[in-house]
């Protein structure tokens, strides 16, 4: 006799992961439809930290604009600061000083070193590294903001680059304290190689995974290192050379699997560039000069017109749109973050992964969330 | 009642006796657990180019009581769907296990609460009652999380009990004998980790997966699924998950030092006393403390898919290949250094086979484009 039962409906569970979990970097949320381990549907939730950063900066006059781009990309702020500042010079049409040029490029590429630290040290914990990872590559970053802070006054919020240079002069034992940075960062990198790079099981976890196509990539409007880990050999540093990256000589380093592994390597492969560019920097630099243009207007009023200028953050294309009708202030601003453009690749990256796996590459796309929401 | 032609509990020992060891033996531990907690923060924090603890008392030597203190005080939490009787029982299914353990081992030749003539048989199946705890921890907890962690870890459990018991199988072979301390004296002149290196790597990979430490540490993995099984709990329950881990450290430690490093007996034999034997075994057993604590801060974790084929595909059936050899030289009778060379083979081609299966295979490396505005057209 077959004994008639309500047969238990057999569902799916959505894992909702984040906002507040350990490595969602931030207040990300993503719901997550796992069977067992494995990863069926990914639906990204933004917008928590959203505070209408562009809209803020239209109410701000071109000076202050400066300080909401730092907060926005808190991890590479330079880089930030340069973009925008880069759009209201091109409109203004005010030629930066070669000096400033300089410091600006050394301090961008220094910014860029120490959040690829930052990278290592959390990719490292998503791996489920206790650590480690963490304290060496936070042992760098944190010689890099001492450098930062004696310069700018500030550890995090460094309000340093000002339209037509920078605010005041560096100190005076500049060169020499980012000489000592470049040697500690040197064997930084060479540590985190030693501990994550030839790791066996680090490797096993990283090894195609979230494997995305050249074509994908760029479908996916990717930029950065994901996009080189996929073999796309595109760095604005050197395709369209702002500032004076057309004077130094480095290389763009490309992946060929457009893995999470492949992501790491790039990365790790940067920061040995960057230090590269930086000594360069050094060499070249104008030992005095001014570092604001001669005739600067005190108050910064741009001529109606739009402007659009990006500069390669080490996430990716950070680009700043800027609508001007005359005046002192932007009459619309839109900020193109990587880490937003590079997040909606998630869904397509996770699927049918499994539940680890998508920790590691929501890792490897180092979004920072502030620049996500805005 | 008899197993395997032997009974099961000594009855010729005193209740009383018995019952004051076990109360010494969880103070003690307890004490042990805390010092743990205190010596692992250290040896981390010194891997890692930190201090650790440094506030509380001289090199922050009273941090595990000001840790004790804070999760006793915390108020004991319950979520409301929480089925409650498997919640709160299972803290007792994990926590009473680990201590059962406890009871027969021989610290010294004389030091056991209570000497079974089958303890290291009894020591393995009480440790593998845990997983029935966890499993009710992660259904009572009516949390995603912890379901999710207490299947990982039922599956792991259950998984890597099998080497365990088979590496064990070894030594009984060898032994001819359940008993620890005869196991113990049997290492008069050689510790069995010479005889069974094999067993002994089979042993220290699979102890580590039962402790769910680095690299196995899947079921609890901190980015994953933010503490497992232990996420709902919180105060004197979660501390009491915390103790039984290190009591397990403890247990598994001390099996290693006392079946394969020789315990007490190697090598100054069983006429120096007691207290030189007990700073034996405890120096044996800390060999294998550091060696998880140093392990735990130097590697990533494990995927669960690379979890479960590394104990079915490598760990058993090496494991079984070692009681075939044992039994070809049992049978044959050849002499013990046979052991030692078939074992020891068969140690090496377990680490090459690891060597060859996890290697970082050479992948085409990055491509260093110089010029990419001309590079870009190939795309």
């Amino acid at each position: 006799m077959v004994v008639e039962q309500d047969a238990p409906e057999i569902v799916d569970i959505p894992i909702n992961m984040g906002p507040q979990h350990p490595s969602t970097h931030g207040v990300f949320r993503m719901v997550l439809v796992v069977s067992g381990e494995q990863v069926l549907d990914v639906t990204p939730h933004i917008g928590y930290m959203h505070r209408g950063g562009e809209k803020l900066m239209e109410t701000m006059d071109f000076r202050q604009g400066i300080g909401y781009a730092d907060r926005t990309e808190y991890l590479a702020q330079f880089s930030a600061e340069l973009a925008y500042c880069l759009a209201v010079e091109r409109l203004m049409e005010i030629e930066v000083p070669e000096r400033a040029q300089y410091i600006r490029v050394i301090l961008t590429e220094l910014n860029r070193l120490s959040s690829h630290f930052m990278f290592m040290g959390a990719f490292g914990i998503d791996s489920g590294l206790f650590g480690t990872s963490f304290t060496y590559a936070f042992r760098e970053r944190e010689y890099i903001q001492d450098v930062f802070e004696e310069v700018s006054g500030d550890r995090l919020m460094y309000a340093y680059f000002r339209v037509g240079g920078l605010a005041w002069e560096v100190t005076d034992n500049f060169v020499e304290r980012v000489h000592e940075v470049l040697k500690s960062s040197a064997q930084g990198i060479r540590d985190l190689d030693d501990l994550l790079t030839r790791n066996e099981i680090f490797a096993a976890r990283c090894q195609n995974i979230g494997a995305f196509t050249a074509q994908q990539a760029i479908a996916n409007g990717l930029s950065g290192p994901l996009l080189r880990a996929s073999g796309v050999p595109w760095d604005l540093r050197k395709d369209e050379p702002y500032s004076v990256y057309d004077r130094f000589r480095f290389e763009v380093p490309v992946g060929h699997y457009g893995d999470v592994y492949d992501r790491y390597l790039v990365r790790l492969e940067e920061m040995r560039q960057s230090i590269k560019i930086i000594e360069q920097a050094l060499e070249q630099l104008p030992p005095e000069g001014p570092i604001v243009p001669e005739k600067m207007p005190r108050r910064l009023r741009t001529p109606p017109g739009e402007v659009y200028a990006k500069v390669e953050a080490p996430r990716g294309e950070w680009g700043v749109y800027l609508v001007s009708k005359g005046g002192d202030k932007p009459y619309r601003l839109k900020m193109r973050s990587p880490s937003f453009c590079n997040l909606s690749a998630l869904r397509e990256m996770t699927i049918g992964q499994y539940l680890a796996d998508a920790v590691m590459i929501l890792g490897s796309m180092d979004i920072v969330l502030c620049c996500v929401d805005r | 009642m008899t197993v395997l032609g032997a009974p099961l509990v000594n009855l010729n020992q005193h209740w009383l006796t018995t019952l004051l060891g076990i109360v010494a033996l969880t103070l003690v531990m307890t004490l042990a657990v805390m010092f743990a907690t205190y010596y692992e923060r250290k040896v981390i924090a010194r891997i890692q180019q930190r201090l650790g603890p440094m506030r509380t008392g001289a090199y922050g030597i009273m941090q595990p009581m000001a840790d004790t203190l804070k999760l006793v005080a915390k108020e004991d939490l319950r979520p409301a769907t929480a089925d409650p009787v498997a919640f709160e029982l299972a803290v007792f299914a994990i926590f009473i296990p680990a201590f059962l353990a406890l009871i027969a081992i021989p610290y010294t030749q004389d030091w056991i609460v209570s000497p079974l003539p089958l303890s290291l048989l009894y020591l393995l199946a009480v440790s593998g009652l845990s997983f029935i705890g966890f499993l009710m921890a992660g259904w009572g907890s009516d949390s995603k999380y912890a379901l999710l962690g207490g299947m990982r870890a039922a599956a792991q459990l259950i998984s890597y009990e099998i080497p365990l018991i088979l590496a064990a199988i070894g030594i009984v072979m060898i032994t001819r004998s359940v008993d620890l301390s005869a196991i113990v004296i049997f290492q008069h002149k050689v510790p069995l980790i010479v005889w069974q290196p094999l067993g002994f790597l089979i042993f220290l990979t699979a102890s580590i997966a039962e402790l769910e430490r680095q690299p196995f540490d899947i079921p609890t993995g901190e980015s994953e699924v933010a503490g497992g099984v232990f996420i709902e709990y919180s105060g004197i329950r979660w501390s009491m998950f915390q103790l039984t881990s290190y009591v397990n450290m403890y247990v598994f430690s001390l099996l290693g030092a006392l079946v394969f490093l020789g315990g007490w007996e190697w090598p100054f034999g069983r006429d120096v006393g007691w207290g030189y034997q007990l700073l034996l075994t405890l120096a044996k057993m800390s060999i294998f403390i550091v060696f998880y604590l140093w392990v735990r801060a130097s590697l990533p974790r494990l995927r669960v898919d690379q979890l479960m084929s590394y104990a079915w595909k490598v760990l058993i059936p090496f494991a079984l290949v070692q009681i075939f050899l044992n039994g070809l030289v049992l049978v044959y009778d050849l002499p013990d250094v046979a052991l030692l060379i078939t074992s020891g083979a068969g140690a090496a081609a377990l680490v090459y086979f690891i060597y060859r299966s996890v290697r970082v295979k050479p992948r085409r490396p990055l491509e260093m484009v110089a010029n990419s505005v001309a590079a870009r057209s190939v795309v």
